[in-house]
């Protein structure tokens, strides 16, 4: 509905610029025009309201109405439980935010490095190349639950001397490792995006070929790869949650323990909008970007 | 005598089995302009390529002041240096100010201090009229004034040649002259120049010799008048007929 309006207020302002010192007027053609939209904006927008009553009131209904709902809102919505066990969650969401931070930070670094090496073509990296592709299809491939539990487990039957038992490194270790095979392919792909004649301008100029990358080549291809960076840090954050099968903490693990407690499931659910509270934002961010760079793109022509 | 700039000697040049160049020979004294002509897909473009060692050629060999290019120790980054290329399709840094377009490859290769960098830049784009547009982003400029920049951006490291493929194709034809008049002023300054153009009476205007490339190999070459106003080869003849038709002449 919004967008409707938007649009008719710019087709309004639109004409301004030909209306010099005031003499144009529009013509009786442009201001039933102008009426018609304004009458079809009217009806979209009648249409949308009375479906999403529809739609929205009747699916609630169906849940209200239905012979279960007493009991699971008692155990999902006993809001009086959750304000008591908050705290706690909140305290364990620290965790996941913390662990957020440090992992999107490696995951940063490794993801660009292993990018790097996968676009490259010095035959001194053909080994890392190698490796670099294997890595990279087998974490994508492997799901993240599977990669918690070989690293939170695997690594300390190693009894390595020196090698960590702390289950919060571990857990973001394996956080690290899945979603550096993620970035890194967002961030190859954005390399490869970027036509040939951009390098072939900058080595042209006498750029050398690490030059070309970081002035010419990387900074395009972060701009266009921003949009699914932001996304794979929003599934991150969710993420850092499955940590809490190896027994850290977090905001999941201590509605897990609150709940456990009471045989009230209504924790679970505090911690769910704990996490949306910062995702929804987030997500809102990353269309906004995605937005203004198509836009930013539709308004220049490729060179 | 002096030595030339650029000697090319019996260069081939072939994708696969199809050959693009076949035994090209020409020299570029100092301060002359040696404008190749031909229809598409004559190997002109791939010609300069080669020359800039954007791509490698299969056999003979390119010398840029007396020095080899194409030996397999030559350091290519270096060559580039003395290189300036000037491309159809403009290749300006999208994400860069102009004034930061020009002043890149002289503060990163050459090392010369931002400040100096930025002077001279200025100096450039204020002889070449555009000394408004420093710091706008190359799309928001026209065609020709992008091509202009891009013009100045390989003309900021000095460079001892410098090349220009076909750098007008992609302008309508009210653009093609502010760029053509860029590179006239440019010849009168003495660089030296090798171009590859369509535009015939641009090529009489700036050229020293004209060479006419037909499916990869020079069939004709001499002076602008030789070549343009009384062409010996049937080929020439036959090309320049097109170009007439086409209005272009």
């Amino acid at each position: 509905m919004s967008n409707e309006l938007g649009r008719q207020s710019e087709s309004d302002s639109g004409a301004a610029p030909y209306n010099f010192g005031g003499e144009w007027k529009p013509s009786q053609l442009e201001i039933d025009r102008r009426a018609a939209r304004k009458a079809r904006n009217r009806r979209n927008a009648a249409i949308a309201i009375l479906s999403s009553i529809v739609v929205i009131g009747g699916l609630a209904l169906v849940a209200v109405t239905s012979p279960g709902w007493k009991s699971l809102s008692d155990t999902f919505f006993a809001w009086a439980y959750g304000v008591e066990v908050l705290p706690k969650i909140i305290l364990g969401f620290g965790t996941n935010v913390s662990l957020t931070l440090i992992a999107s930070t490696c995951v940063g670094i490794f993801g660009l490095s292993i990018a790097l090496i996968r676009t490259s073509r010095s035959p001194a990296l053909a080994p890392f190349r190698i490796l670099a592709t294997v890595y990279v299809d087998v974490f994508r491939g492997i799901p993240m639950l599977l990669v918690l539990l070989l690293v939170g487990f695997g690594i300390p039957a190693l009894r390595i001397k020196g090698l960590t038992n702390n289950v919060l490194i571990l857990g973001t270790l394996a956080v690290v490792i899945t979603y550096t095979a993620y970035v890194a392919e967002v961030i190859r792909s954005g390399i490869l995006t970027i036509h040939p004649s951009q390098r072939a301008a900058a080595r042209s100029l006498g750029l050398s070929h690490f030059q070309s990358l970081r002035y010419v080549v990387l900074p395009q291809a972060f701009r266009r790869v921003t949009p699914p960076l932001l996304n794979d840090l929003v599934a991150l954050i969710k993420d850092t949650g499955l940590v809490s099968i190896l027994g850290v903490t977090d905001a999941v693990r201590a509605a897990q323990i609150a709940s456990s407690r009471s045989f009230n499931y209504t924790p679970y659910v505090m911690a769910a909008i704990i996490f949306l509270l910062v995702t929804i934002p987030l997500t809102r961010f990353t269309d906004r970007t995605l937005r203004r760079s198509i836009e930013r793109q539709n308004a220049t022509g490729v060179a | 005598m002096t030595q030339p700039v650029l000697k090319v000697n019996q260069v081939r040049k072939s994708y696969g089995s199809e050959v693009v160049l076949e035994d090209i020979s020409f020299s570029v004294p100092v301060h002359t302009a040696t404008v190749f002509i031909g229809s598409s897909g004559s190997g002109k473009s791939t010609l300069l390529r080669c020359i800039n060692l954007l791509d490698q050629i299969d056999d003979g060999s390119i010398e840029l002041d007396g020095e080899d290019i194409t030996a397999v120790d030559a350091d290519v980054d270096k060559v580039r240096r003395k290189l300036g290329i000037v491309f159809q399709s403009f290749n300006l840094f999208p994400h860069m100010r102009v004034i930061d377009n020009i002043t890149l490859a002289p503060m990163k290769v050459q090392g010369i201090s931002k400040e100096d960098a930025r002077e001279n830049a200025n100096k450039l784009l204020d002889r070449f009229g555009l000394h408004d547009k420093a710091e706008d982003y190359p799309d928001r400029l026209s065609g020709g004034q992008q091509q202009r920049v891009a013009i100045i951006r390989s003309i900021a490291v000095a460079p001892r040649l410098l090349l220009l493929d076909e750098i007008t194709s992609a302008l309508d034809p009210v653009l093609v002259n502010e760029v053509l008049s860029t590179v006239r002023d440019l010849k009168i300054e003495g660089m030296t120049m090798v171009l590859a153009t369509h535009e015939m009476g641009f090529a009489k205007q700036v050229a020293d010799e004209v060479c006419f490339l037909h499916r990869g190999k020079i069939l004709e070459w001499g002076t602008p008048t030789q070549i343009l106003e009384a062409p010996q080869q049937p080929e020439t003849k036959e090309f320049l007929k097109r170009v007439h038709e086409a209005g272009r002449l």
